[in-house]
């Protein structure tokens, strides 16, 4: 009997399968043929195409972070490849685990300028966590799985796999399964050190004013990290803010959470974090969104920093105790330690620290006016939130002002429904990304929250939403500006708007409408409620045009160049605090 | 907080790493992408069997730059082990350079002299050149580059540093 045999295109289909994924985001080209061509022949994997190779990222980004599973992305060499770099880099500054695989020319073309050849490998090794270029068909079944592995463990990322043609094309008879494979060497550490977690719960047990800082390796553990988190921040009774990456590792909705940090977190959670003694960094990397000038960081406190990439540690901030490990396993650690030795933190201390942070909050930094018919952004998106929270819609975003606002007024009371570009900070990424959670999700309310200029930025992934029937609710927080450049120039460079107005823009209802998508415009503060009502209920992809206060600013903010402390509550303050010339400099 | 410490060291960092293409690579962008200096890179496979190489790199900066080199060094999916040899224990370190040196005359009597004290090598001569083999420290190096100078230097090779540690341990 023969044995047998295997096309390497039918190996990379059958790899997928074994490795759990049910869904691939892609656009096919000359390159990757044949792998279409064994899509076309199965109906185990779902493929779904895109309108460009860059909304296939990331929707692969929303898909991966709503579910927790990896991402899939297949695009073919050249252009497919290189219209994928900025989805890389995002997932890469975001640590989203991602499989991007990519068309080659055949092995024998590699390096002859080959038509739709670039050199994929080269150019994407500072954008991923690791990349393969397979040479030979011997070794794609372990490549695949081996990607899967450095994909998922230790801290997550993309990870690329260029295949050129005649790999795809040859024929094999053995295929080594996931658990015939074993990274030679890869094995990152994720039980911290016994002594170190000792030493931070008698630190923690000592404090008299602490602060939980959590990020996104809260959510990149798994649902549990949250769980065993919000079990010994409440155990402790200490304040705790989370990162813009990690809203939903921590209740929103809870008393003791003190909404998000940094540049445009709350008043209450950027003081408690500079006047604290004790500062617990659970899978954050103290980014300078958070910090603000380093040497004012936060200076009198003992701090602590949980993370899985040791070269996260004392990057930026040096730190007294540092653990290298999961989050989620760290803390279940540091959890079951304070229960067995029945620790509490000191009340009357605690109590004191509350009542400084409840003066803080009673600053109402996120405090605004909504009157008269023109609808105020936070207005916009605070009532989006009340209307939508009993469905515990998946949130995505583009970058910008609305980003802000939506991280501000938006509450998650749950990991992974919430989905931004932050490190990164890539314009067009939440249009894609709500495409793939809602393809994860398919019952559930998937919303992206945008600006009219970040929708511009990938708007040809309207034709997948037409597509696939994906009722996504775009948000258009329209204010005709780059809002957060405007706001910058305004700031920074005395109300010249250079180059910053939305332009020509379509009329959106029309737009949708080409489509075949439901369109929807407010203009009006009375018209808000009745009309995100009926957008919530339309079973339809809705594109709604919110048009809203032009210059409104987002607040409150560390500006640019001032420490964590230092911060403006609105435009009043703007005047009183001038930008030095060092501040300019910085982004 | 610990106020950083802004003095610029100088380390002799072993990485072993699978040799596999694109590796070098790696391990170059990774300094040139996040600033870091290369004072001097050696790389080679150190062991066929199981398709290791070994990097020596000489790299500068504070001691927080340092360890962040080592760490981010450390999570390149292709390292197996990041040793530095200048903070644990002590290490022995070599160079070898080839050095041309042309001329006539006094100058190039006075150049096989300096070579004989240096304890160099003639490894290919004509009437009008010398071609010396040295090895040491990058130090002794730079001294007797220096010297040839004035003597008729024309052309120098030099491998860059490698290392290991004294002891008997390996890496």
């Amino acid at each position: 009997m023969a044995t047998e045999q295997f096309t390497g295109a039918e190996i990379v289909i059958k790899a997928l399968k074994d490795q759990g994924v049910d869904t691939v985001f892609g656009y096919p080209g000359g390159a990757v043929l044949p792998i279409y061509d064994a899509i076309f022949k199965q109906n185990d994997i779902k493929h779904v195409l895109v309108r460009q190779e860059g909304g296939a990222v990331h929707a692969a980004e929303g898909y991966a972070r709503s579910t927790g599973k990896v991402g899939v992305v297949l695009v073919t060499s050249g252009p497919g490849a290189t219209n994928a770099v900025t989805g890389l880099t995002d997932a890469l500054l975001d640590s989203i685990p991602l499989i991007c695989l990519t068309g080659q020319v055949p092995t024998h073309l590699i390096g002859n300028d080959a038509f739709q050849e670039a050199d994929t490998t080269g150019i994407t090794r500072p954008c991923t966590k690791h990349n393969y270029l397979v040479r030979d068909i011997e070794s794609l079944s372990r490549t695949m799985h081996e990607a899967f592995y450095v994909a998922q463990n230790g801290r997550p990322g993309p990870v690329v796999i260029d295949l050129p043609k005649d790999v795809q094309q040859g024929k094999i008879d053995t295929y080594l399964a996931p658990e015939d494979v074993k990274h030679r060497s890869y094995r990152p550490q994720v039980n911290g050190e016994v002594d170190h977690i000792n030493e931070a719960v008698e630190l923690i047990a000592n404090a008299k004013r602490p602060v939980f800082y959590v990020g996104g390796g809260v959510i990149n553990s798994g649902s549990s990290a949250s769980t065993v988190l919000t079990e010994l921040v409440r155990l402790t009774g200490a304040p705790c803010t989370t990162t813009l990456m990690g809203l939903g590792a921590y209740p929103g909705t809870d008393k003791q959470f003190l909404g998000m940090l940094g540049m445009h977190g709350t008043y209450e959670a950027n003081l408690a974090m500079y006047n604290c003694d004790v500062m617990i960094n659970v899978g954050a990397r103290f980014d300078d969104r958070i910090t603000g000038v380093i040497d004012e960081f936060s200076p009198d406190s003992k701090k602590i920093h949980i993370d899985i990439d040791a070269s996260s540690i004392n990057k930026n901030v040096m730190v007294d105790i540092p653990i290298v490990g999961d989050a989620g396993r760290v803390v279940e650690e540091i959890l079951r330690i304070w229960k067995e030795k029945k620790h509490s933190l000191d009340a009357k201390s605690l109590k004191a620290w509350w009542s400084r942070i409840d003066e803080w909050r009673a600053k109402d930094c996120l405090g605004y006016v909504q009157d008269g018919p023109i609808i105020k952004p936070q207005h916009a998106i605070k009532r989006l939130y009340e209307l939508t929270k009993d469905r515990k819609p998946y949130i995505t975003t583009e970058v910008g002002q609305h980003q802000m606002w939506a991280a501000q007024y938006f509450h998650f009371d749950e990991p992974k429904k919430w989905m931004t570009s932050g490190g990164l900070g890539t314009m067009g990424y939440g249009l894609p990304a709500a495409v793939g959670a809602q393809l994860a999700h398919r019952e559930d309310l998937v919303i992206d929250i945008s600006g009219e200029a970040s929708f511009m930025m990938n708007m040809q992934e309207l034709g997948t939403i037409a597509q696939y029937r994906l009722p996504v609710k775009i948000f258009v927080v329209n204010n005709q500006w780059m809002g957060m450049v405007r706001q910058w120039q305004q700031l920074l460079h005395g109300n010249r708007h250079s180059e910053s107005y939305s332009d020509a823009l379509p009329d959106f209802v029309k737009l949708a409408e080409s489509f075949g998508l439901k369109g929807m415009r407010c203009e009006k503060a009375e018209d808000l409620d009745q009309m995100l009502q009926e957008m919530i209920d339309s079973p339809e992809p809705v594109i709604f045009d919110c048009q809203v206060a032009k210059e409104e600013n987002c607040y409150p903010m560390i500006p640019s160049g001032a420490a964590h402390y230092e911060m403006l509550l609105g435009p009043e303050d703007t005047a009183a605090k001038p930008i030095s010339e060092e501040g300019m400099v910085l982004v | 907080m610990a106020p950083m410490d802004t003095n610029i060291e100088s380390r002799t960092i072993a990485v072993l790493v699978d040799n596999e293409p694109g590796v070098l690579a790696r391990v170059i962008g990774l300094f040139s992408g996040r600033g870091y200096n290369i004072e001097s890179l050696t790389v080679t496979e150190v062991d066929v069997a199981h398709g290791l190489s070994r990097i020596t790199v000489v790299t500068s900066g504070t001691a927080q730059i340092l360890e962040q080199i080592k760490a981010q060094l450390g999570r390149l999916v292709p390292v197996h082990r990041v040793r530095d040899l200048t903070k644990e224990g002590t290490s022995v370190e070599r160079e070898l350079a080839l050095i041309k040196v042309a001329g006539a005359g006094e100058k190039r009597v006075e150049a096989l002299r300096i070579a004989d004290i240096f304890r160099a090598r003639v490894v290919d001569s004509s009437h009008d050149h010398f071609v010396f083999e040295m090895t040491g420290k990058s130090d002794k190096l730079d001294v007797f580059v220096d010297l040839m100078q004035p003597l008729g230097l024309i052309d120098v090779s030099r491998t860059g540093v490698v290392a290991i540690s004294r002891g008997a341990k390996a890496l």
